[in-house]
């Protein structure tokens, strides 16, 4: 008996153990539950334990919470406010890490390799601790606050003098917060694309009499592009879903989807809007997703050759 | 180019002290003789002090390291193997969807995630009586679910990257294929298993969103713990807290950064002498 189990692993048992503890736990824990979820929405919510019943006919599918999401104002706009704040949140990380990119490829071995190390720093410190180091800035009474209200006084007319900049609690401290949070996934897959490039291309250009300005315009941009929608698409999708930075510095009349979802789910228990919500949250997400699945598929292949 | 980029250079200041700022005043505040988070009342270490003496905050930090120190080494054991599957086994029945499985938890927002297995873990409760009530088991098998897939796309690319034809010298010379593995892959993809490692720790620990839907009375992790806090407003003694992981953090990195620097060095100086011998 002991023989025949041993052999059967070193035939083949290995392998399929290999595939099938990955595989098997995969389908437990995460595709059953995104069934689960897609199931719910089209349950209704019951006064029950758990607290939800599906329709009493063939195919008890019952869309109430479907028509409830695009019949209610409230919902489709925070539709809106998570699309709109996630792209303005890419569109800006795009602004500050592009320059930061192509100013890493540019300095000195040694201090690329310092420089790298500070990017990626913030990155491993907890995600909470630096969106609460913003909501001590933005407060009222802060230096920073204080600081930029003085600024800001100094352009207006003096009766129209500002005590403080309302911040906190704004799409505006969303907004900033996701780009701090967000900005190392931009620069570091820009970084990877930028280095690769061929450096003798500009030289080629320069040679030819272009203008630094127009090298950039014509060689450098069009071949980064990949790197911009790797880049723009690890800052979007995780963007357009948060919870943690709309629920500690947002707007509470204003609320992003992810907060909707937490709300719908926790305070309200109507588990059946809450996958509904969230089912529609993933059709939004799911032609950026596959852009970013095929880009990683060819990454991974173009490595492997 | 023998023009200084002074453009792109002042970008990068800006940029970092975009990153640093905020980090600093949290640190420069944590030595605040006042309650008052932002207003500077003299200085004082009174915060660090409490922080210790708070066994509510030590109680957290140790059961967060104890659910990141289990599920990282499960995660990284099944994401090694999926890792090694994608890699290595070109073809096997349902590799589509066992593909789509490793990358769909990277992209999925963390609030489906959440929901979807709290939703699991009640009704399966309901159904078969497990698990009985959510606390560390519930915890650590939500981390490991999303976090070994990071290890597999680590595990993946580096052995995609590697020869393949080592392994395949290994079986032409006689090794059984379980051989091969343990004897030739497994140590090729040593290093990225021990990042991959690191990164599911570090990603266990920070989790905020995903242990706050699967956890239970009872079993409060350190980001949970802060969470509530800030939901409360500006603390000193959370600057404290802030400024104890940032030199912890920062410590780690730059010894990581130092070690592979030299490594660096070291091969570079082996390469140039093998040339110099050879030449």
């Amino acid at each position: 008996m002991r023989s025949g189990a041993a052999r059967w692993f070193n035939l083949n048992g290995w392998r399929d153990i290999i595939i099938a503890a990955p595989y098997a736990w995969l389908i437990a824990f995460f595709l059953i539950p995104f069934f689960i979820v897609i199931a719910m929405s089209f349950a209704v919510t019951a006064p029950t334990s758990p607290p939800f019943a599906f329709g009493d006919g063939f195919p008890w599918i019952d869309m109430r919470n479907f028509a409830r999401l695009f019949g209610d104002w409230l919902y489709v706009r925070a539709y809106l406010t998570s699309v709109w704040n996630a792209l303005i949140a890419t569109v800006l990380c795009l602004l500050v890490g592009y320059p930061m990119a192509l100013g890493l490829t540019r300095v000195s071995r040694s201090w690329r390799n310092i420089l790298l190390m500070l990017v990626i720093l913030p990155f491993w410190t907890s995600f909470l601790l630096r969106v609460y180091a913003w909501i001590g800035l933005m407060g009222a009474n802060s230096w920073f606050n204080r600081g930029l209200t003085g600024l800001v006084n100094m352009v207006l007319p003096a009766d129209m003098a500002l005590r403080s900049i309302p911040m906190m609690n704004t799409n505006f401290a969303v907004v900033l917060v996701m780009v701090y949070s967000y900005l190392p996934f931009m620069i570091l897959p820009l970084y990877a694309n930028l280095e690769k490039l061929d450096q003798t291309l500009n030289e080629a250009a320069m040679d030819l009499g272009s203008r630094p300005w127009r090298v950039f315009l014509d060689v450098t941009l069009p071949l980064s592009v990949p790197g911009i929608i790797a880049g723009g698409l690890l800052v979007f999708i995780p963007a357009s879903g948060e919870l943690i930075i709309p629920s500690l510095v947002g707007s509470a009349s204003d609320p992003m989807i992810g907060r909707v979802i937490s709300d719908e789910f926790s305070s309200a228990r109507d588990w059946p809007m809450a996958s509904a919500v969230a089912v529609a949250l993933l059709f939004m997400l799911v032609i950026p997703m596959m852009v970013y699945q095929r880009f990683e598929a060819k990454a991974q292949g173009e490595d492997a050759q | 180019m023998n023009r200084r980029p002074m453009f792109l250079i002042s970008c990068l200041a800006f940029g970092f002290a975009f990153f640093y700022v905020p980090i600093l005043s949290m640190i420069f505040f944590s030595f605040n003789k006042s309650r008052l988070a932002t207003v500077w009342g003299g200085f004082s270490v009174q915060w660090y002090g409490k922080l210790f003496k708070n066994s509510q905050i030590i109680d957290a930090a140790v059961l967060s390291i104890e659910i990141a120190l289990v599920s990282a080494t499960i995660a990284t054991i099944l994401g090694a193997m999926a890792g090694i599957a994608l890699a290595r086994f070109r073809r096997f029945r349902g590799r589509t969807l066992f593909s789509g499985l490793v990358t769909a938890p990277l992209i999925m927002p963390e609030v489906i995630t959440g929901i979807s297995s709290l939703m699991l873990f009640i009704l399966m409760a309901e159904w078969i009586g497990w698990p009985g009530k959510r606390g560390f088991t519930t915890v650590t098998i939500a981390h490991i679910t999303f976090s070994m897939t990071y290890v597999t796309t680590i595990v993946q690319s580096r052995l995609s990257s590697a020869d393949i034809s080592v392994e395949e010298a290994a079986a032409d010379l006689g090794s059984r294929p379980w051989q091969v593995l343990k004897d030739i892959t497994l140590p090729i993809i040593s290093p990225a298993i021990l990042s991959g490692w690191l990164l599911a720790f570090t990603i266990s620990l920070d989790d905020v969103v995903i242990t706050n839907f699967t956890t239970g009375p009872g079993a409060t992790t350190l980001p949970i713990l802060v969470w509530s806090k800030v939901k409360l407003g500006v603390t000193p003694d959370i600057n404290a807290l802030a400024t104890i992981i940032v030199v912890i953090v920062g410590a780690g990195v730059a010894a990581a950064g130092i070690i592979m620097h030299r490594t660096d060095k070291r091969r570079e100086r082996e390469v140039q002498l093998a040339i110099k011998a050879n030449g």
